[in-house]
């Protein structure tokens, strides 16, 4: 009998694209609390996971629906400080400390088009777990994460430079 | 540049964009660990120390110490083993295992002669626990036969299931097993190996 993994070596595994996955989605600022109520929802449901299940699916299952929760938590935080001239202008530091361009082109998209790109390109799922995450088919994951990466490229010079080769 | 090579350029652009240092990796680790502990989900705790005897994994549940592994035994099996036993929800934290770690290090340094530590004797049934509950009373610097602490656990006939209880103790250094030799003065077998029971046994009549 093997059994399951120690939580342990599933944080050591999945840490780190969970963590890029948060900061890709919400940005550098909330994707530490995304981050923290994750694994600790993992841990807890982590007995009662079947053995062959993906974990890193399952995982950034759990932090795309914390992600959201944080998301409307910010959402409503905000609100008092809309109304105050300029205040928006802090949001757009939220790129400070990673690579600016692409950092702030991903920000910019669509929060379907952002997912997409995340859990696909980052994350390495396939299109039809995308698609279990975010509704929908697998082609419709595809085609919003298509639409995404050719934003990107036609915001990051770089990229579009690159691809012109 | 085909389609694929573009899907990998992308995603190394994002790697490379949101970054996921080896230190922030471990603060979020200690914080989860914290919060585990705080929500009573941390079913199993654990750590490592080094000593005379080579690093020891220390691992306790919310009962007690429920494990010492000597390096010989393989930690990741001893974990692996752990989270079939007892539950897979475990992480490394030293929190825990604070006391525990305080008293091994006073042993080693010869200051302590007795553990004074909430035991979880999960991991040993029937007679084998008999057995593992008389250890302590061979005292400090002494040793006892096999026969002997058959006849202590009540079962004068069962000598090969007292050393059976030995070889299997979740707990050694602490639940004295190092202490069983055999009745012609030759040491016996040791979990740990005999070197460690040699150093064991010459740090506790040195003391």
């Amino acid at each position: 009998m093997t059994g399951k993994q120690p939580f342990e070596a599933v944080v050591a595994a999945h840490g780190a694209t969970v963590l890029r996955v948060c900061r890709a989605v919400l940005g550098p600022a909330d994707a530490d609390d995304a981050w923290s109520e994750a694994f600790l929802a993992a841990m807890k449901a982590y007995p009662g996971l079947p053995a062959d299940a993906n974990v890193e699916a399952w995982l950034v299952t759990i932090a795309h629906r914390k992600a959201i929760d944080v998301t409307r938590a910010a959402a409503r935080r905000a609100v008092p400080l809309a109304e105050i001239p300029g205040a928006g202008v802090a949001a757009d530091d939220d790129g400070a400390g990673l690579d600016g361009d692409l950092a702030a082109a991903l920000t910019s998209l669509p929060a379907r088009q952002k997912q997409a790109v995340a859990y696909h390109y980052l994350a390495g799922l396939p299109y039809a777990e995308v698609a279990a995450i975010l509704g929908g088919t697998a082609d419709a994951a595809r085609r919003a994460a298509a639409d995404g990466i050719a934003k990107l490229r036609r915001s990051d010079p770089g990229a579009r430079v690159r691809s012109k080769r | 540049m085909n389609t694929d090579e573009l899907a990998d350029e992308m995603a190394r652009d994002l790697t490379r964009t949101f970054p996921a240092t080896p230190g922030e990796l471990s603060r979020l680790h200690d914080q989860l660990a914290a919060a585990a502990e705080r929500d009573g989900i941390l079913d199993v705790a654990y750590r490592t120390i080094d000593s005379p005897v080579g690093s020891l994994l220390l691992a306790a549940t919310e009962q007690g110490l429920i494990r010492v592994a000597y390096a010989s035994e393989g930690h990741e099996a001893v974990l692996q083993a752990l989270a079939t036993r007892i539950s897979p929800r475990i992480l490394h934290a030293p929190g825990r295992l604070e006391a525990a770690a305080r008293e091994l290090g006073e042993y080693f340094a010869g200051h302590r002669r007795r553990f004074d530590l909430p035991l979880d004797l999960r991991l040993s049934a029937g007679f084998r626990r008999t057995v593992l509950s008389h250890l302590p009373e061979i005292g400090y610097g002494r040793t006892a036969s096999y026969a002997s602490v058959a006849q202590l656990a009540g079962h004068p006939k069962a000598v090969r299931a007292v050393g059976t209880a030995c070889a299997t103790n979740p707990l050694p250094v602490v639940v004295p097993c190092h202490r069983v030799v055999r009745s012609d003065g030759r040491m016996g077998g040791y979990l740990g190996g005999l070197d460690a029971k040699r150093t064991l046994l010459s740090l506790e009549a040195a003391a």
